[in-house]
This record gives structure tokens, sequence and C-alpha cells, in this order.
């Protein structure tokens, strides 16, 4: 069994036949883990320094002279590597006297803090499968993002407590601004909303919670919420899975949401799972929260410091050196940010050639986790999975790639 | 879908009993359950009046003679597919059949579940347990409704 790394649900049942040392046949994966699988053999990154092609070890020497000599490097991405990587990674940054700063930044992070600090009730996805029997889907679309969120572990599969599967014992609840994927399943639970209108749903779910009548001017959309309200009463575990639609959508009046989850926690016991892309962004921000008290934007110049200053889209503008790792920034961001980006010497680390490492000055290729390295990563719940190798390469792994850069700076 | 209405209005509708059945209405429910082709109505097929109800009513049952369908007249339109899994751990054979696998979420272990993701997107394998199959079939949905993308259908 293999565990596939192309989302954060680390799924460990992957089965592989294999011909002639490649892999032939897969199964279990779901599109997006087969799309990763494949790129094993397109459109690999080659060592390069100012785009001619090198050796490894050249790339390596010219990368740590690039982070060495500057005075403000900046180190970014991390949410693709194995949580050992990551942890070479932040001594560094510390080496260094860097800036670190992973995806989370402009993804998951003020969730994720809220989740790691134990301010937010939080839980495996095995209890959700167990256990769960109201499931809201809020700004997220797993069909699309995680597409094996809902058949392995929230809505369709049986439980210890939800032996009759997703027709009777669970219900789904969409929250979005369109009708995706997921809401063609969940039909019968979805709440269309304007964009941006996330903070006024949630006061109108508050007092549908508290029994009043919620100030909305749609008529059946006011008794589609009281109807809501009743059926969150009456859950016996909710969990709510918020996706990066809420955040965006909320921006910063986040701690609107508070109030809810306090409420829900009154009225029944709500559990909350950030719905997190890449493979390892939990892995990262927990790392970086029992090293420095902060799961993002940290500074090692002086000590430790915190700060939004320290974030990637503002880190931009101090920076003198950058070092992006498996993640594509350039793709990432607005056009104006993106173009100061350019102007910044890189160094790159990924796999695959993207923008980023197009622009790079020196690009060093790694080895896919799970695929070609092994590791461990935590899933979007906190547990831990550990995942071996399953085909020969002879690419690095991002451990010898950030080792060989620490020995050289 | 077709239905057995469509069909049987691109039928004769004389009850000739050419075909071995009493009515063409039973002709047209034994088309759609594959048991009989259109070439076993002799008047459609010999009459020259009836020609353009031959020509629709093969371009009707197209999908369902089409190599594409199973047996139970399922179609995976594999580009639509995104592996999800959602029907392999729905339907209820599987559940059934694969209590420590399917139904909990994880890949078929048992080897006797119908449906199962391989390269990625979804396929259909031991169809004659498919509750959809045979005379005694029951119109089951539960791998359409649960599909996101609407990658299943039945003929």
């Amino acid at each position: 069994m293999a565990v596939c790394t192309g989302c954060s649900l680390l799924c460990d049942d992957i089965e592989l036949e294999f011909e002639d040392g490649k892999i032939s046949l897969t199964k279990n994966l779901c599109r997006k883990g087969e799309g990763r699988y494949r790129s094993l053999r397109e459109d690999r990154l080659v060592p390069a320094v100012d785009g001619a092609k090198v050796g490894f070890d050249e790339a390596i020497s010219r990368a740590a002279e690039l982070l060495g000599d500057a005075e403000n490097p900046l180190l970014f991405g991390w949410s693709n590597s194995s949580l050992e990587a990551q942890r070479i990674g932040i001594d560094l940054a510390k080496k260094l006297g860097a800036t670190i700063d992973d995806t989370s930044s402009f993804c998951q992070g003020y969730l994720m803090e809220k989740v790691l600090r134990g301010e937010y009730p939080t839980c495996t996805l095995d209890e959700v499968r167990n256990f769960a029997d109201v499931l809201i889907y809020w700004g997220s679309d797993p069909s699309s993002s995680q597409p094996r969120h809902m058949s392995r572990f929230s809505y369709f599969p049986r439980g210890e407590k939800r032996q009759r599967g997703y027709d009777e014992d669970r219900t789904a609840i969409a929250i979005d601004v369109r009708k995706s994927p997921t809401v063609v399943i969940a039909a019968d639970g979805f709440f269309r909303i304007p964009p941006g209108g996330d903070a006024e749903f949630i006061e109108a779910l508050l007092a549908a919670l508290g029994g009043k009548i919620p100030k909305v001017k749609d008529k059946k959309m006011k008794k589609k919420i009281l109807k809501l309200g009743s059926t969150l009463r009456k859950a016996e575990f909710g969990v709510v899975f918020p996706g990066l639609g809420l955040i965006y959508s909320l921006k910063d009046e986040i701690d609107k949401l508070t109030p809810l989850i306090t409420r829900l926690n009154e009225v029944s016991s709500y559990k909350l799972i950030p719905m997190v892309g890449h493979y390892n962004m939990r892995g990262f921000n927990q790392t970086l929260l029992e090293e420095t008290g902060h799961i993002n934007r940290v500074s090692f110049k002086d000590g430790v410091e915190h700060g939004t200053q320290f974030a990637v889209t503002e880190a931009v503008n101090d920076c003198d050196a950058l070092m992006v790792i498996g993640s594509d920034l350039i793709s990432a961001l607005p056009a104006a940010i993106s173009k100061k980006l350019a102007r910044i010497p890189t160094v790159a680390i990924d796999p695959h050639r993207n923008l980023t490492t197009d622009m790079a000055r020196v690009t060093i290729p790694s080895a896919i986790s799970g695929l070609e390295a092994g590791g461990s990563a935590l899933r979007m719940d906190g547990v831990k999975v550990e995942f071996e190798p399953v085909i020969k390469s002879g690419y690095r792994s991002d451990v010898e790639i950030l080792s060989r850069i620490m020995e050289a700076v | 879908m077709a239905n057995v209405m469509e069909v049987y209005q691109l039928l004769p509708k004389t009850n000739c009993k050419e075909c071995g059945y009493p009515t063409c209405m039973a002709f047209a429910v034994a088309l759609l359950g594959k048991e009989k082709i259109i070439e076993d109505c002799p008047p459609l097929i010999e009459n020259p009046k009836y020609e353009k109800k031959l020509e629709k009513l093969r371009e009707l049952l197209a999908p369902l003679m089409s190599a594409d369908a199973t047996e139970t007249g399922m179609i995976i339109h594999t580009d639509k597919c995104y592996g999800c899994g959602n029907c392999v751990v729905a339907c209820p054979v599987n559940v059934a059949n694969d209590p420590k696998g399917t139904a909990l979420g994880f890949g078929p272990k048992s080897g006797r579940a119908i449906l199962m993701v391989e390269d990625g997107v979804i396929k259909c394998v031991n169809v004659e347990e498919c509750r959809r199959f045979g005379p005694e079939k029951i119109l089951c949905s539960a791998c359409i409704v649960t599909c996101p993308s609407r990658a299943i259908e039945f003929v």
C-alpha cells in the first residue's frame, strides 16, 4: 500500500502494479492523485544556474552562495515537503537569520492557528467517519479539491455510530456562492449566498440558533435558515469544513466565525477541520508553532519575530534573496507582487518546471514525496502519516537538498 | 435514457406477433431489456413506410447497443469522472459484499465489489452482482445520485 501526497487527505490505501520498474496500474487513486503519479514522467526540472544546465553540486553551491550572501533572505513554500524537510528548513532559516513563511500565510493560516492553539474544537477524520451526523462544507468544495474526502471520511462511509450510511444517518450542508460539484451531491442542504455574504449568513444563522427570525430579505431563504437552525440544534456530532471561500470572504472580519462556533457548541457538539489543500501545510504550521510559538510569518533576524510584515506578500518588499520550495509562488500571487518577485534573486526547489522555476536564478530538481522519497506528514486533521518511496529514482529528496545547502552556507 | 413509451412510439404498433411477443409494447420492453434486437421486428425492417421510424429507433437505442454500455446498461463517462469513489462507497452491493473495505470508505478489499477506481477513474467489474442486472432488476440509482460530475448514466 502506498500513500498519496496529492492533497492533505494522505490516502494510505493506494495499490500499485509495476511493469519494467514503472507504474502500470493504480487502484483507489482519485484523478488528482493520479495526476501526481503521472507527473513522474512529465516536465521534470533540471539543475540550472541563470538558465544554463549545471551539475547538481554546482546548483547547490550557487544556491548556498546566493542565500549566504543575502542580508534579508526569505524562505517560502514548505507545504509540499515532509516534516523532516520542514524541520531542516526551519534550522536553515535560523542559521541564515532569514524570514520563513509558508502557503498558509495566504491560505488556511488563520483558522489553522485557532485549531492548533486549541481555540476551536477539532477532531480527527476517523472520528468524523465514526460519529459525525451533520457536515457543513462552508466555502469549500471537497469534490474538486480533496476528491476522496466525502467517500473516505465524511459523508458516504459507514462508521461505528453511523451504520446506515449517508442517506439516513448523515446530513450534508453546503454553503457556497456557486453550484460546485459538492453542491450537486448535497443539493437539499445547499445555501447559495452572494459573494462576500458569509458574515451576513453567520449573523442570520446565529439568530436562527437563538430562536429569533433571521434578518434576511428573501422569504424562502429565511424559512430555509430557520430550518437549518433546527437541524443544527438537533445534531449529535457536527463538523464544519471551512474552505478558502469562507476565509477570503470574511477577510479581516474572520473573528466573526468565533461566536458561531461558540454558539454551536452551546446547542450541541461541533468541531472544525480546515480544508487544507497542500499535503503537509498543517505539518509546517505545527512544527513552527512548537519551535517559535507562531505558525507562520516568522523572522529569525533578531531572535524570533512575528508579524504581518513577515508574510510573503509583504516580505518581498524587503528581501534580497528568495528560496521557494515546493510551491509555484508566481502563479499563486497577484501580478503586482509577482513583478516584485521577478526582480529578487531566487533559488527554486521543485520536482517540476513551473513559472517560479522559470524565473529563478538557481533551480534544483527534487524527488516527489510519497513516490520517490519517504518521510512523514500531518493530514489535515493532524494525524501523522508515514510514507515510503514506491519507486527508485535519481532525484534527491528535499531533506538531502536542504541538508547540503545547510552544510554549504 | 430511453423509456419504453419512446421505443413503443417508434414501433409499427400493429401487434402482428411476428417477433414472438403478443404486443408491440411487450417487444419494446424486450428491446430495452436487450432480450431482442431491432431486426427481430420484420415489418419494421421490410416495410419502407417505417423507414423513418427505424432510423429514429436505431438512433435512440444506439447507446444501449454500444460497446461502452455494460450488460446492465451502465455507461461511465471516464472523461468526466473525478475518481472520488463516492459511487464505490455508496453502492449498496459494494457495502454488502465488502464490509471491511468499501463500506468503510477504503478501496475494495474483498474482490466482490462492482465498482472500483483504477487509474484515477471508475471501472465496473462483477457486473452480474449489480441490482440492475438480469430479468429481476431493480432500478437502483445509488451510483448516479452520488456522482458530483454526473459521469455515470444508465441507458
